[in-house]
């Protein structure tokens, strides 16, 4: 087998290339735990049909051409209670850009904790009451909160389960909200912590 | 041995989920007496329960009860909570992390027929880690207590 000596320039050369590679890498900011799937990785998400607090009936379809930010929650999860600032804020930074958080409750007793719940924080989003139903179709929730990303096809870009970073919510819908209608011509970018986010190709 | 050790602690906590409670043992007692009973158990690292005093009302407090009927009366005491520091709140929460006990005392009444007399009981908590939790639980309990002659 024949090994080629390196010289000692092409060496720095090297050294220099990995680290500004790191550099470049480093300073896009994106949080390790980004998870945006790749378009044709996405599946359809399931529709659901239910009540919101005021007894209208949503369907999750009927924000097709919307972002929507799916969160499972509870009155009774504490990870849950950090989670819902940001998310008001992300309904008010981007709701007239296509975007809609949806709460789904999984409370036991229903509108009794929730409603007041939803009165005392303030919570300027859509908060329905889920049922045992709606999680199995999303897998059986068994931990909360679980968020599901879901791009304006209506299929499922991303899911966390568990407190994750606001930062990440962030890069998400911005990167679903940065691609164009129907559909984008992308690429794929590997992030720090391996993980593969997806990012408009212009 | 340790393997050993650890595959039934997993298999036990597969049972609950997280919170290991083990069947509890025969209680033999008088008519008439007060006996103490105490309950351990143990939570899955990591892991915490509130305590029966959570300051947020939204909380779910761990809650220990019996049906002792005819038998007599039970009163349940909690031990003290660890102060766990959470994001969401200013104040650091009473949560029990761990192996703790709940002490049960039963009152026998002074008209107690002799033999065994199963008492259900009910154990509610909700388990949380630092970044997610888990549904609330109850779980069906029954101890066993075992009436002798005075």
């Amino acid at each position: 087998m024949q090994v080629r000596k390196l010289s000692l320039p092409s060496i720095r050369r090297w050294i220099l290339f990995t680290a500004a590679l790191t550099v470049i890498i480093s300073c896009t900011g994106v949080p390790d735990d980004v998870h945006v799937k790749n378009e044709r990785q996405r599946k359809v998400s399931p529709d659901f049909s239910l009540k919101d607090s005021t007894g209208a009936t949503v369907k999750l379809s009927d924000y097709k051409g919307k972002v929507v930010l799916l969160n499972f929650w509870a009155t009774w999860c504490g990870p849950c209670k950090i989670e819902i600032p940001w998310f008001m804020d992300f309904q008010k930074t981007y709701k007239d850009r296509d975007f809609a958080v949806l709460g789904v409750s999984m409370d036991e007793d229903g509108w009794d904790s929730v409603k007041p719940y939803v009165e005392e924080h303030k919570m300027n989003y859509r908060v329905l009451l889920g049922n045992d139903q709606v999680s199995q179709l999303f897998g059986s929730i068994d931990s909360l909160p679980t968020t599901f990303v879901i791009d304006r096809e209506g299929r499922i870009a991303s899911m966390h389960m568990g407190l994750v970073a606001k930062k990440t919510y962030e890069h998400e819908i911005e990167q679903l909200l940065g691609a164009p209608k129907g559909g984008s011509q992308s690429g794929a970018l590997r992030v720090p912590g391996g993980e593969l986010a997806f990012l408009r190709a212009n | 041995m340790l393997c050993a050790f650890l595959a039934a602690s997993s298999l036990s906590f597969a049972q609950t989920s997280v919170l290991f409670i083990p069947k509890p043992d025969p209680v033999p007692a008088k008519a008439g007496v007060t006996v103490e009973i105490k309950l351990p158990l143990q939570l899955r690292q990591g892991y915490h329960v509130n305590s029966d005093k959570p300051p947020d009302p939204y909380l779910i407090p761990l809650r220990l009860t019996w049906d002792a009927g005819a038998l007599g009366s039970a009163e349940v005491l909690y031990p003290k909570p660890d102060l766990h520091k959470v994001e969401f709140s200013a104040a650091p929460l009473p949560v029990y992390s761990g192996k703790f006990e709940l002490t049960t005392r039963l009152k026998i009444a002074p008209n107690a027929q002799p033999g065994l007399v199963n008492v259900p009981g009910k154990l509610r908590y909700q388990a949380c880690d630092d970044r997610m939790c888990l549904p609330p639980r109850t779980v069906d309990l029954t101890l066993p207590v075992s009436i002798s002659r005075q």
